[in-house]
């Protein structure tokens, strides 16, 4: 789960991790009350969406003058901005975020994320700040520092010390980076983040540090025993069929083909979309309904398939593995029926009672193919929605 | 000889009572599994599909001499469970549960370094040997005692690979579903390793999915020890990067992890690779 930066700069604070003054605003009124009341000379308005590339986007925007604030406030609130991360439709700007301007030293990159190889937490810094760090890894790798956090003793100074070196920090600084890295591993702990990062963390020409950008990732195995976190969800940000799968219980996700997908399995759900495009079609989407296949399930995924208009016709591929196939045809009937499914629907099911399942669908009177392996129902899924489009 | 479990395999049942639990019990008793009996706190004592109930699983172990756990209980309560069924001795440890989060599991790695127990999961269809020993939720009539390995970090793909290495009438040694979290028990190399030992096997079926670094891992401990022809499948190639494919670990970040990546690998290792789903009982056939 994602939310936004000014959510995660609140989140910063109560850790003690230093971010500059600043609150969000849903108004171009408010926004230009905030920036009085922060005071200063200059200010940063900067569209609240859960997406990064925000800055050349036109998302981010330095004022000058009140005036300014609430003009770039009107520009952007209710507008949808188009980022290099969010696709064409963009994504909605309903809140800003107002901070004060501070004269800025030096940029530096520093995150913490769950290393899979290593199991354990990580650290990554560089000096290379503001820059995408996947750049940074792969043109500059000697840059990138990184430190692992052992589960039973926790982050140590010395790592911590580390790290400030490795970014020529001194005197106070060095103890102000320790402040928060402890600040980020005791948030990442607390609230099962997965990861936590800030790009750019800066010096001012103060000499001080500051998160300068915010992003907090949480493990969405975990996030339902965080209720503050849950409250931060802001559901206008995600993709609206991925939502309603989830209060399913169906993993979805939109693709950009013509082919809906149903199978049961994460893994057989994404090896039927890599065979619809081996055999020259595209896949609309990626659907697991699970293991259960009941006619609730079925019927709701093919809602949500068909909710897409660019869908001409619908593979659906079922190994049945303890639940039977002349079960799960039922069940399949039963959802076309309710649903009234208007494309071509390809069905393979395979394992127990498959012969029985297979009659069942193509006796049923609807326009349904059951076909007897899977690479021929790829084929044939791909041929239907070739005819239809 | 088959890896990890065979018939001699005394098995319990952990969240026993439970629907999850009772069900997939009933399915392995069917399937002729050595299940011993099972643990659900405060049900000590109570009988369940004819077989005991225990409080604890140290209770269990005294009792039954149980040497494998398999694992039913729901998300929040499994690493408690994994750890359990660790101190209390038992070797193989089978967790199907879905949706740990994923700091539990890093504390439940941690923990179990040194103690020599095999976790096989989370999230995962579990581990047979046809004809012996069933433990976990794959349809057992869809097997074959045979001369295949299978390992894979997906439930169904495992099925497939098992539906279609039946129908070429090669069947299986061991299938080993390692699961699909992020962090998860034993890998592709720790299952691989033990199937290049086994006389049974003869050849190895191996299914990735985008994520992590396993699959390259694997291709360079096949290229370097193993002898036994191995035919490999990696889902994903169509999966936007950024977006977590149905499982926790199948996630293609920072341009690490891709379908095209782990293919490049597995092939410079010498390792047949196919593109289609459907041709891996047939190419595994044709390397024997």
């Amino acid at each position: 789960m994602n939310i936004h930066e000014y959510q995660a700069k609140q989140l910063f604070r109560n850790y003690g991790i230093p971010v500059p003054d600043g609150q969000q605003a849903i108004t171009p009124e408010s926004a230009g009350q905030i920036a009085r009341e922060l005071d200063g000379d200059g200010w940063v308005v900067k569209a609240q969406v859960h997406a990064g590339g925000r800055g050349k986007a036109g998302g981010v925007k330095l004022a000058k003058s009140l005036a300014e604030v609430a003009e770039f406030g009107r520009q952007m609130l209710g507008t949808r901005l188009v980022t290099n991360q969010t696709g064409a439709e963009g994504l909605a700007v309903n809140t800003l975020l107002i901070e004060k301007i501070y004269p800025i030293k030096r940029e530096f990159y520093l995150s913490l994320l769950v290393d899979r190889g290593s199991e354990r937490i990580i650290f990554i810094a560089s000096a290379a700040g503001g820059m995408d760090i996947e750049t940074v890894a792969k043109e500059s790798p000697e840059q990138i520092i990184s430190v692992q956090v052992s589960p039973a003793a926790g982050l140590q100074a010395y790592q911590c010390r580390k790290i400030a070196y490795a970014l020529t920090l001194k005197g106070q600084q060095i103890k102000a980076l320790e402040k928060i890295m402890q600040g980020m591993y005791q948030l990442f702990l607390a609230k099962d983040a997965s990861q936590i990062e800030i790009n750019p963390l800066v010096e001012t020409q103060a000499g001080d540090l500051f998160a300068l950008d915010a992003k907090i990732n949480f493990d969405d195995n975990a996030v339902a025993v965080h209720p503050d976190i849950l409250a931060m969800k802001d559901a206008g940000q995600e993709d609206e069929k991925e939502n309603k799968a989830q209060q399913f219980g169906l993993n979805y996700i939109t693709l950009e083909g013509n082919i809906g997908c149903m199978v049961n399995g994460a893994g057989l759900a994404m090896a039927t979309m890599d065979l619809v495009k081996l055999k020259g079609g595209m896949p609309a989407n990626f659907l697991d309904v699970g293991g259960g296949t009941s006619i609730e399930k079925v019927s709701e995924a093919f809602k949500l398939i068909l909710s897409d208009h660019s869908v001409k016709a619908v593979l659906v591929n079922i190994f049945g593995g303890i639940v039977k196939c002349d079960i799960i045809a039922e069940g399949i009937l039963a959802a076309v029926q309710e649903v009234h499914v208007n494309v071509p629907v390809v069905v393979r099911l395979e394992g127990t009672n498959a012969e029985q399942g297979r009659a069942l669908l193509s006796n049923s009177g609807f326009n349904l193919f059951a076909a007897d392996d899977l690479a021929h129902a790829a084929e044939q899924v791909v041929a239907l929605a070739e005819e239809a489009a | 000889m088959s890896i990890l479990i065979n018939k001699e395999t005394k098995v319990l049942c952990q969240g026993f009572t439970g629907k999850q639990g009772t069900f997939h019990s009933q399915q392995a008793l069917d399937y002729g599994t050595r299940l011993v009996g099972g643990v659900t706190p405060e049900r000590g004592g109570e009988i369940h599909l004819g077989l005991p109930v225990f409080n604890t699983v140290e209770e269990a172990v005294r009792s039954t001499g149980a040497d494998a756990s398999v694992i039913y209980v729901p998300p929040f309560y499994a690493a408690d469970a994994i750890l359990e069924a660790v101190d209390a001795g038992i070797k193989i440890i089978v967790c199907i549960t879905e949706g740990i989060p994923i700091l539990q599991m890093l504390r439940v790695k941690a923990a179990m370094a040194g103690t020599g127990a095999l976790l096989i999961g989370p999230n995962c269809p579990g581990v047979i040997t046809p004809g012996e020993c069933k433990i976990g939720i794959m349809p057992g009539n869809i097997h074959l005692p045979g001369s295949i390995g299978i390992v894979s970090r997906s439930g169904t793909l495992t099925y497939e690979s098992v539906h279609q290495t039946t129908n070429q009438g090669l069947g299986q040694s061991t299938c080993v579903g390692i699961g699909g979290d992020p962090i998860h028990g034993m890998n592709f190399v720790d299952v691989l390793s033990r199937f290049q030992a086994d006389d049974q096997t003869k050849g190895i079926v191996m299914v990735g999915e985008i994520g992590g670094g396993e699959e390259e891992e694997a291709a360079d401990y096949i290229k370097a020890h193993v002898t036994k022809p191995v035919v490999a499948y990696i889902a994903g190639q169509t999966a936007p990067p950024g977006k977590r494919m149905g499982h926790a670990g199948a996630i293609v970040t920072g341009g690490k992890g891709t379908a095209e990546g782990k293919v490049a690998a597995l092939k410079a290792a010498g390792i047949e690779v196919v593109n289609s789903p459907t041709d891996i009982g047939l190419a595994m056939k044709g390397c024997l």
